[in-house]
């Protein structure tokens, strides 16, 4: 990284929309005639068009990577400390790419897009969409974006699946991949936590089904339960116990079920927040896509055969206090990787923060990423 | 765990190994350090493999340097490569710092056909001289204070090779260097720095 000049933001960033109107058969087996994918750019795409980066995103982020929208300072993108001019991913080198995701709720089309069979919001007839599908569809947008192949694809957790899928999808097309706080499937307790957010949302009565466009009504209570579970499974318990502890909001106990704890106050604030921006049909179809994501389920239980077709080079970075997706897992695919002896490197980060940490500035983890697109740049430059 | 200050220079034992290794072979570094060595030898010697450290400054001098490495505590062992993945496996200047120098040693020979490692010779006449002075030694090849050193297992170039005999290692081939020249003569007396190639006997 050049550290002659502090890092700047991308500055202000407005997002762009293709239409696809080749069929996309999904793994669900059900097929979309046409879909728009929402997206942002930053960089320049240099003229061998060698110098692309794929950024995906987990749950609840989307194209807004970097960079925030005129007139809204608040707009700051999801990853704008890793990516901009001199930042980790320098946009002075890199064209770097995010993409909201089928079926998400940020412009691509989703549940609330209008199905033009019927005239009518989607909702639950939108169609179950995998880790797989989103990946097909960015390749499309690649596609789109005259980009043949991309100097790295990367992403953290859900978003990290879809780079290390990239990479036996299109072995072709990624030059690198950064996994992040990733897992080769989830286990049994994560798919217990998911499970228990959707049922959340379905049983929210303003759910009606998925349909709820229609009624003008969300299943805002469903939604906001769902984001506090997930949030709980984000953060260490370290993390908590530091960050709140058993500190009272108004210093005494009242014997109520009112607020009275502080991670109470945190979680419903998160997950309010949350409820007001997020559509719940989305966020059943994204914990569904992680609940499904398992490459090595038609490979004999083996993630070495699934990963088997990958060319890239990789990075693989888990944080020691991820519970979610512990090191352990991301071991799993390291030892998968190193079975088919490509190249990886994979770094444990020892910060507090959790799952959550891939977000965060740890000055370890953005040096080490830098580091890898300093190396990425060289083999572009060279 | 703390290793032998093997970053940011070049080793005392980084030509004896060098030179240990065919040109294409694969390459399993433990305690790599910056990835100096892999370095080197994917230049010089176009081998291709992995390094292995556990401290994150030298985690990110690897990445700096080009160099594959897998952040992992030798003491876990190395269960993340399959057995007979590697033509060579080199422990430099380490095995003195391990809990469970057996371990390593069987899990090396696991891994690779060949296993390389250096160690300080702790026979050496001036560490001899120090301990006969009535203090543990501390010289170039060993630069730590007894109270502050990651050593826990040092040993001389007798007590490897009786080690060697008693656990069915096969020694191919022994270096014994002081101040980077080669010692045929009384190794365990007045050589500094012992480097062995060995595979299962």
């Amino acid at each position: 990284m050049d550290t002659g000049s502090a890092p700047r933001s991308v500055g202000v960033v407005a997002p762009q929309t293709a239409r696809f109107t080749e069929p996309l058969r999904l793994r669900s087996g059900a097929a979309m005639d046409a879909y728009d994918l929402v997206y942002e750019t930053y960089g320049r795409l240099n003229a061998e068009r060698s110098n692309a980066v794929l950024v995906c995103h987990a749950l609840n982020a989307s194209h807004h990577v970097a960079g925030r929208y005129a007139g809204d300072s608040g707009s700051t993108g999801w990853w704008d400390n890793m990516i901009g001019p001199g930042k980790p991913v320098d946009t002075d080198r890199f064209f770097v790419v995010g993409v909201n995701n089928l079926g998400g709720c940020h412009g691509s089309t989703g549940p609330a897009t209008i199905n033009p069979a019927t005239g009518k919001p989607w909702g639950a007839d939108f169609p179950v969409v995998t880790v797989e599908d989103w990946v097909a569809t960015q390749a499309r947008l690649a596609d789109h974006l005259g980009i043949r192949r991309f100097a790295a694809v990367m992403g953290g957790s859900l978003g990290a699946m879809q780079a290390l899928a990239w990479t036996y999808l299109h072995p072709e097309r990624v030059g690198h991949a950064l996994v992040i706080a990733c897992a080769p499937n989830l286990s049994a307790q994560n798919i217990a936590f998911n499970e228990v957010a959707r049922q959340a949302i379905i049983t929210d009565p303003d759910f009606l089904g998925g349909h709820y466009y229609e009624r003008d009504t969300r299943p805002t209570r469903g939604l906001r339960v769902a984001r506090m579970i997930g949030h709980i499974t984000y953060l260490s318990g370290d993390e908590m116990a530091a960050k709140f502890g058993r500190q009272l909001k108004n210093g005494k106990l009242n014997y109520t079920f009112e607020t009275e704890f502080e991670i109470e106050s945190y979680l419903r604030h998160q997950g309010g927040k949350f409820s007001e921006y997020f559509d719940a049909n989305t966020y059943l179809r994204i914990t569904k896509a992680l609940d499904y994501f398992d490459p090595a389920l038609e490979h004999g239980g083996s993630l070495a055969r699934a990963l088997a077709p990958a060319k890239a080079r990789f990075l693989v970075v888990s944080f020691t206090t991820d519970w979610r997706f512990s090191p352990q897992r991301s071991r799993e695919i390291v030892k998968a990787l190193l079975d088919n002896r490509c190249g990886v490197s994979y770094a444990e980060i020892d910060a507090p923060h959790g799952h959550d940490a891939f977000l965060l500035e740890d000055p370890r983890y953005h040096r080490l990423v830098a580091a890898y697109f300093d190396r990425v740049h060289r083999e572009i430059a060279a | 765990m703390k290793t032998n200050g093997n970053s940011n220079f070049k080793r005392a034992d980084f030509d004896a190994i060098a030179e240990s290794i065919r040109p294409g072979s694969r390459v399993l570094d433990l305690g790599c350090g910056d990835g100096v060595l892999l370095k080197y030898l994917k230049g010089a010697r176009g081998v291709t493999g992995y390094g292995v450290e556990i401290d994150d400054a030298d985690v990110l001098g690897c990445v700096t340097n080009g160099v594959d490495v897998i952040q992992s505590d030798l003491e876990r062992g190395l269960s993340e490569f399959e057995s007979g993945s590697f033509d060579y496996v080199v422990l430099s200047q380490t095995l003195q710092a391990m809990m469970n120098g057996e371990r390593i040693i069987n899990d090396m020979l696991r891994v690779a056909r060949e296993g390389i490692v250096t160690f300080p010779n702790f026979g050496y006449w001036r560490n001899r001289l120090q301990v006969l002075a009535g203090h543990m030694p501390v010289s170039d090849n060993l630069p730590y204070q007894w109270h502050d050193t990651p050593n826990v297992h040092l040993c001389t170039i007798s007590d490897f090779e009786d080690f060697c005999t008693t656990h069915g290692v096969g020694i191919i081939e022994r270096k014994v260097l002081t101040r980077g020249t080669p010692v045929s003569w009384l190794p365990n007396l007045l050589g500094a720095l012992a480097v062995y190639r060995f595979q299962r006997a």
